[in-house]
This record gives structure tokens, C-alpha cells and sequence, in this order.
């Protein structure tokens, strides 16, 4: 029955822009249909996939005709339903957060085309997580990839945001071609294009290995592994911040949640995959939150957390799979949880943080972090979330980025006293407190140059709150980061049936990882943490009364100005110059020639990993290598014209028999 | 009649190369009204039978290629005050040896592909792929608008030449329909080459490539 909800749901989103195209251009009313149908669709499948978990039930299927293919199937299990409640939530979130900041009076050039790709965007994804047939996965996996495209190059009289998606539209295809290439594969070694557990003897060991890469790459490249993330940051800054956290909240889970149901269909794999993702996995961690660290713009550095916290999802995956390789319960349930669980707090926070850089940019109207400042003073809800995010994304407990952090430390942990030779899982514990520690070092540089101290930029008397319909969706985000945090046991249950269906072990009680983690101790302590925290604010603010009031950061001068202020960038210089090797960020020094030094500029920036040192010089060389060709293609028609009589004269001459004639004439 | 229908495709494969050896556009003109002139003959020499659909056809391709085509073209031709093709991409005597070339080409190559028994005995195909080779030849390596018209028109008179095979099998309204197409499509670019010329000096489709900007 719950599949039902979701076809239902999928139908509502998808159309929930067309209404706009028959409404004036900029029209209030349209936007307020669009986001009513978007939510009756999403509370719709919420609902669907709510039941799914307390029906008991055994997944139904639904099959539909496909040309030449017989029939196509999609059915919902709990594993799905994971993943469909943060589409659905965020589709529906995002679009009431765009009432007030993509209002459409004030953008009637490119709002209808917004809600018509948020509505496409959010069926596609619905359709991609409850296909159980390959054509149906790639007929969402495209839908939701266009669709992300036209959002993230929505502005597109900008040319910064016009580069970013059609990096990202490059990007995008290379994964889906790896994927045609995977299913292909999988008809010819199965015999089907349903995605289901084959049995282990039917596939090769080489085959599986080629599944295995060319998944990681398809997924990967969508998910934001490190290597393959290079689309990410881009697109991320650039596009409107709903956008953004619709992005990085749940488009980047869709390559998660097609490595994790891909995965799933190999009950037995070999160890050495569990051991790249793990090593995939902190290396994503530690880099993208460095890179995160040296980012001058807000958005971006948020984009380089989710490569950060995608590579705390892949070490969780990893353990399960290291797990399964081994057979050992415990350790897949752990590090699959984990997995699972940061799926949901990573689309909760960061969604949460994106919302709320889109209410400072909303305000500012910048993204350069070190040109605000003393945000706190007139955005006090927005600065409120934006911590409360911030705290879960460091993995601080009491919040819920904690929870699932100590589900993977416990699966590593367990994985290191299992195996004999655990050393990756071994550095993997040290750089997951090394990525916990850069994190937390990386949101007290946001936190403070952005809310704290004073404004940088004269014009704070324009700054305003947001209103209630931006707060809205970043109450109730906030809401889910602390409930999760405080009370994890309430979702344990949800988990371990997620857990049970990718794992194949039956019982549903032995999947809970509430049975191994010391939730009921982690609660107790979240709520005394709670409890002492604002006890000591309490006393904090009742003794900063008597103590007078001074400008922050202004560096012991006798006459400051909020420029004196210490930057974002010198608080991040000494971590980011430890990492030197890797981020090679440039500096533009002044030069001193004089003993009174003149009025001078200073400016640093760092280039993308991949896609600024590799991809950008690799494709000049290309560009280069092949002007020849354009002696081919120069727009005459003659030219063209002349190309088809050099194919009709070739295709003549394939009809006459060359060698005869020859044999005539000259041999007799 | 097949000896008079051979002398006629004969005449036209002169016709062709007396296009290509040609850099007066006037002149070409009127040879590819004689050349249509004479294709009007065609259809009543190739199926020996006079019926009213035939004759129907052999006056409609009569009055359209030997009279209201070149004078729509010629008229054209005044209004661009344009006389000659000067510097086409291959000269005049390299033109016709290649033409001469492809009219050898077609004949070899007809000799070589299985034809209908009452085929064999005339020039049908290899005149029309000889026409059609010099069209396109006309149509690459001229340069002038109006010259582009003429090569499309020549190309056309090739494929006409092919359509005498399927004489019988194809409906009238078929050829009725190819000529009208015809007729249109060169009664619209001329118009649009005495009007562009009034706003733009040259007719050089080189030049003319920077409109589409």
C-alpha cells in the first residue's frame, strides 16, 4: 500500500510547478500553489513512507509497461523509505523557504522555471529511490540530474552560475554514462534489469570488481567522493541557497543511497572494498574540511563540509561492508547505522546551515565571510540556528551529528578488535577525531566572523531578521538535530528495519543498534550537558552585567574600528598553513619598499583540488592539441555540402568492383 | 525511342558542363532553361504512352523550368546587378574537367549495378548521378547566392532524371508535389536575394554567413 502514497506523491511534486506557467510571470499566487502542492505531495509521501516502517508489511511492487523492456518495477521497502523522508521533507521545506527568499514578484525572470525544477527534482529523486528496475532508476537518476542542472544554472545571466552547471551537467553525465555501463553489464551477467540479490556463483570475481568501480564512480561523482567532488563546490555557491541545501542535503545522498542499494545486492563481498571506502572515505573527511577551513565564501565552505561529512557517510559504509565481508553482525550494523543515521543528520544540518547562510545572504547580500560580522546583534534566530547546526555538523554532542559519529567510532572500534591487521580502521579512528577537531576549529572561524564581534560592512542598519516563513523550515530542521540528538532511541527502531533489508540479517532486533550503543547513557549525559550549559550561561550573563562593554576582537587598540578586527582568514591561516602541501593556497603580498609604508592590499585564494590543478589545464591541452579539427568546421555551407558528396562519392565506389576491373585492363 | 531519349540525356550531360565552363550567371541561366526544357521530353519518351497525367507533367516541368524559373532568377540577377561568378573556389577549367570526371565516374559506376531489365539499354542513371555530382560541385565551389540557386536547381534535375525509373510506380501527385516544392523554394530565395541586396552589398554567401549572428 505505501508505494501507492508515493506514486501519488511523485505525481503531486512533479506537476507542483505547472500551474505557475498558466499565471501571470511574477505571480504571488502562483508560487503559493506551487508551494501547497509541493507540500500536500510531500506529507504525502512522508505519510507513504512512514507506514512502510510501522506496517510490517512485505514490500509490494508495482509494475508499469516500458517500451520494448516488458515492464519496469518500483516498490517501496524500508531501506527506501530511509531515504525518502529527507527528499520529501527538504522538498517541502525548501520550497515554503523560497516564499520569502525566491519570492517570485522579485525574481518573475526565473522563478517559474525554479518551482517547476524544484518539483521535478523531488519527484525524480522519489522515483530513483523506490525503483526496483534499472530503467526506472536511470529514468530518475536523469530526471533529478537535469532538473539540478536547471537549478543550479537558474540565474544564468550570471557567468559564474552558467559555469557552474555545465561543470556540473559534465559532471553529471560522465556518472550516469558509468552507469548505463554498470546496468548494462548487470543485464548481460543476470539476465535482468531488476535489481535484486543474484546468486553469488553467477557472477565472476573480476565482474564484481568492474560493478564495484564502475559504481563508485557513477555514485561517487554524484555523492561527492573526494577525487570526484570537483562539480561541488561550484555549484553549490552559486546557486540560491534553497537550492543549496536541497543539493547538499539530499541530491549528494541520492549517490549514497545508490552505492548503499547497489551494495546490497552483494551479500558476500571481498574485504578490500570495504577497506577503499573506508580509505575513500577519511580521505574525502580530512580534505574537505580543510579545504573548507581556507574558503573565503560562505557557501562554498559549506559545499567543502559536504564533502567532509560524505566521507564520514562512505567510512560508515565501509565498516558495514568490512562487516559483511567478515560476517560479523555487529560491526555491519554499527557501521551501517552510522551511515544511515548521518544520511538523515547531514541532510538535517546541512540543510539547516545552508538555510541559514541564505538568510545572512539574504540580509548581507554577500557570501564573502570576512565582509560581515555582528550578525548576531540583528539576526539573533538566525544566529541561534546557525549554531545549533553548526554543533551537530562538528559532531559535539548533545546534537545529533554525535550520535551517528559514535555509531561509526563504536563500529571501528569493534572492527580493529575483530580483524587481525585493522590498521585502516585504525588511522581511520585517528582522522575521524581529526576531521571532528578541524570541523569544530572551521565553525568557530564561521561563527565567529560572521555573528560575533562587529559588522565590517557599514550598511548593518539594512540588515533585518528574516521573517517567520524563512525561520519556519530552520525551526523545524533544528527541532529534528536536537530530538535526534537528545533522544536517539526513538529512531533506533526505524534504523534497524533500514538496516535488516540491506543486510539480509532477518531478525530486526539483532539490526538495532541500540542493543550495542550506550544510547540511554548518551541521553542522560546530552541532557545534563543541556542542563549545565545553561546554567553556566546563566551565570556567564548575569556577570557580564557588571563587566563594561567593549568591541570584540578589536586587538587591544586604543581606538579600534570593526576593521581591526581579527579576520576569518588569519584565524584559519595557522591550521590551513599546516596543510600547505594540499590546499597550496596563494597569497598576494604586499610589497614594503619604504620605512613609512604606503597604503597596501592584501588577498589570498585557493584553487579547486581537482578541478583548477587537473581537470582546467588537462582540458586546455585538449583545447590546444585539437584546433586542427576546426579546419573541419567552419560554419560554410559549401564546406558541409561538400562533406555529403565526399559520402555519396565513397558510397558509390563501395559498389564498384575494383578488383575486376583491374584484373580486366591490365591482366586480361 | 530510346536512341532519342539517349541523344536528349546526351545533350544534357553537354548542358552540365557547359554550366560549370561558364562564369557569366546569365548564361548559366538559360542553359538550365534549355536543360529543363528538354527534361519536359523526357517522361513522354521513357514510357511510350500519352496519357492525360503524362502530358499534364511534361507541360507543368516545361512551362516551370524553361520559363517561369530562369525569368524569376534572371529577374533576381537585374535586381542584385550581378553578372558574373569571379572568383569561385575551383577555376572554370578545373570545374569542367572535374564535372567530366564525375560524368565518367557515373557511367562506370552504372555499369556496375544491377538494373531492371528495361533500363539497361538507356542512359537514365548514370546522367542523373552525373547531373546530381554536378550540382553539388556547383553547389560547393560557387560562391554567389544565385549561383547556389542554380546548383540546387541542376541537383534537382538529377534527381528528376532518376524519377523517370520510378515513372510508373509513383503517382502524379508525387511529381506534382516535387515541383511545387521546387518552385517555391527558388520563387522564396530569389525574392530574398533582391531584397537582401537592397539592405546588404554583397551576395558572396561567405560574407552572407555573418547574418546568422
Amino acid at each position: 500500500m505505501p508505494i501507492y502514497f508515493v506514486h501519488i506523491a511523485f505525481i503531486i511534486t512533479a506537476l507542483s510547478g505547472v500551474p505557475g506557467l498558466f499565471l501571470r510571470r511574477g505571480s504571488l499566487i502562483a508560487q503559493r500553489i506551487s508551494v501547497a502542492m509541493m507540500s500536500a505531495g510531500a506529507l504525502t509521501g512522508i505519510y507513504g513512507a512512514l507506514t512502510t516502517f510501522f506496517s510490517q508489511t512485505s514490500s509490494d511492487m508495482v509494475s508499469f509497461p516500458w517500451l520494448n523492456m516488458g515492464s519496469c518495477y518500483t516498490g517501496i521497502d524500508t531501506l527506501s523509505a530511509f531515504f525518502l523522508i529527507p527528499v520529501f521533507l527538504m522538498g517541502m521545506l525548501g520550497s515554503i523557504y523560497g516564499l520569502e527568499y525566491w519570492a517570485h514578484d522579485r525574481h518573475p525572470s526565473n522563478s517559474r522555471k525554479l518551482a517547476i525544477f524544484w518539483g521535478l527534482l523531488v519527484a525524480g529523486m522519489a522515483l530513483l529511490v523506490v525503483s526496483k528496475h534499472a530503467m526506472a532508476f536511470l529514468l530518475g537518476w536523469e530526471i533529478m540530474a537535469l532538473a539540478a542542472f536547471f537549478l543550479v544554472s537558474i540565474e544564468d545571466c550570471n557567468r559564474e552560475s552558467r559555469d557552474a552547471g555545465w561543470i556540473y551537467l559534465i559532471s553529471a553525465h560522465i556518472g550516469t554514462l558509468a552507469l548505463f555501463a554498470m546496468f548494462t553489464l548487470w543485464k548481460l551477467v543476470t539476465g535482468s534489469y531488476m535489481l535484486q540479490t543474484v546468486a553469488e556463483s553467477s557472477v565472476s570475481f573480476a565482474v564484481m570488481n568492474t560493478f564495484f568501480f564502475l559504481a563508485l564512480t557513477g555514485f561517487g561523482l554524484k555523492a561527492g567522493i573526494m577525487p570526484l567532488h570537483f562539480w561541488l563546490p561550484a555549484a553549490h555557491a552559486t546557486s540560491p541557497s534553497h537550492v543549496s541545501a536541497m543539493l547538499s542535503g539530499v541530491v549528494l545522498k541520492m549517490g549514497i543511497y545508490g552505492l548503499v542499494r547497489w551494495l546490497s545486492l552483494f551479500p558476500n563481498p571481498p574485504y578490500a572494498w570495504g577497506g577503499i571506502l573506508l580509505v575513500l572515505g577519511f580521505v574525502s573527511g580530512i580534505l574537505g574540511v580543510v579545504f573548507a577551513l581556507a574558503q573565503h565564501d560562505l557557501k562554498r565552505l559549506l559545499a567543502y563540509h559536504s564533502v567532509e561529512n560524505i566521507g564520514i557517510i562512505l567510512m560508515g559504509l565501509g565498516i558495514a561492508m568490512l562487516g559483511q565481508a567478515g560476517n560479523q553482525p555487529v560491526i555491519t550494523v554499527l557501521g551501517l547505522s552510522g551511515c544511515l543515521l548521518h544520511v538523515w543528520n547531514h541532510s538535517f544540518f546541512k540543510s539547516l546551515l545552508f538555510l541559514c547562510a541564505g538568510s545572512v545572504i539574504h540580509s548581507t547580500h554577500t557570501r564573502q565571510i570576512d565582509q560581515m560580522g555582528g550578525l548576531s546583534k540583528v539576526m539573533p534566530w538566525t544566529a541561534l540556528f546557525f549554531l545549533i547546526g553548526a554543533v551537530a555538523i562538528c559532531g559535539l554532542p548533545p546534537l545529533n551529528g554525535f550520535i551517528s559519529e559514535l555509531f561509526i567510532y563504536l563500529g571501528l572500534f569493534n572492527t580493529i578488535a575483530t580483524y587481525p591487521g585493522g590498521l585502516v580502521a585504525a588511522i581511520s579512528v585517528i582522522a575521524l577525531a581529526m576531521i571532528g577537531a578541524l570541523a569544530t576549529a572551521c565553525f568557530v572561524k564561521v561563527y565567529g566572523a560572521v555573528f560575533l564581534g562587529l559588522s565590517r560592512n557599514n550598511e548593518t542598519g539594512h540588515f533585518r531578521e528574516s521573517s517567520i516563513v524563512m525561520l519556519l523550515p530552520m525551526i523545524i530542521l533544528g527541532a529534528l538535530c536536537i530530538i535526534i540528538g537528545l533522544v536517539p532511541v526513538l529512531f533506533t527502531n526505524i534504523l534497524a528495519q533500514a538496516v535488516s533489508v540491506w543486510s539480509g540479517i532477518e531478525s530486526v532486533s539483532l539490526c538495532n543498534p541500540a542493543a550495542v550503543a550506550p544510547l540511554s547513557t548518551v541521553s542522560l549525559v546530552a541532557v545534563v550537558l543541556v542542563f549545565v550549559t545553561g546554567v553556566i550561561f546563566l551565570i556567564v550573563r548575569n556577570l557580564n552585567k557588571r563587566t563594561p562593554q567593549a568591541g570584540t576582537w578589536d586587538c587591544g587598540y586604543a581606538m579600534p574600528s570593526p576593521k581591526m578586527q581579527y579576520t576569518a582568514s588569519s584565524f584559519a591561516h595557522s591550521v590551513v598553513s599546516m596543510f600547505r602541501w594540499v590546499v597550496m593556497p596563494r597569497e598576494h603580498k604586499p610589497h614594503i619598499t619604504n620605512v613609512f609604508a604606503e597604503s597596501a592590499t592584501f588577498s589570498s585564494h585557493v584553487n579547486e583540488l581537482v578541478l583548477d590543478r587537473l581537470l582546467l589545464p588537462l582540458s586546455n591541452v585538449v583545447k590546444r592539441s585539437s584546433g586542427w579539427f576546426h579546419w573541419f568546421q567552419q560554419g560554410l555551407i559549401q564546406q558541409y555540402i561538400l562533406y555529403i558528396l565526399i559520402a555519396l562519392f565513397l558510397m558509390f565506389c563501395t559498389q564498384i568492383p575494383f578488383k575486376e576491373l583491374f584484373e580486366k585492363w591490365f591482366i586480361h | 525511342m530510346t536512341n532519342i531519349l539517349n541523344a536528349i540525356l546526351v545533350i544534357i550531360l553537354v548542358l552540365n558542363l557547359f554550366t560549370l565552363g561558364t562564369s557569366r550567371i546569365l548564361t548559366v541561366i538559360r542553359i538550365v532553361a534549355i536543360q529543363g526544357f528538354l527534361l519536359g521530353f523526357l517522361p513522354l519518351l521513357a514510357h511510350n504512352h500519352f496519357s492525360l497525367a503524362s502530358i499534364l507533367i511534361v507541360l507543368t516541368t516545361m512551362i516551370l523550368k524553361a520559363f517561369v524559373i530562369p525569368s524569376m532568377m534572371s529577374q533576381a540577377l537585374r535586381d542584385a546587378q550581378i553578372k558574373r561568378e569571379f572568383e569561385p573556389l575551383i577555376g572554370i577549367l578545373p570545374s569542367i574537367i572535374l564535372g567530366a570526371l564525375a560524368t565518367v565516374f557515373a557511367l562506370l559506376f552504372t555499369s556496375h549495378i544491377p538494373l531492371a531489365q528495361e533500363h539497361t539499354g538507356t542512359l537514365i542513371v548514370p546522367s542523373s548521378i552525373a547531373t546530381i555530382l554536378i550540382g553539388f560541385i556547383i553547389v560547393t565551389t560557387r560562391f554567389k547566392a544565385l549561383s547556389q540557386v542554380i546548383g540546387y536547381l541542376i541537383l534537382e534535375n538529377g534527381i528528376f532524371i532518376f524519377g523517370l525509373l520510378l515513372m510508373g510506380a509513383m503517382p502524379m501527385i508525387v511529381e506534382m508535389g516535387v515541383l511545387l516544392d521546387l518552385f517555391v523554394a527558388i520563387f522564396v530565395s530569389c525574392i530574398i536575394i533582391s531584397k537582401i541586396n537592397k539592405s546588404f552589398s554583397s551576395m558572396d554567401t561567405r560574407i552572407l554567413s555573418s547574418l546568422k549572428e
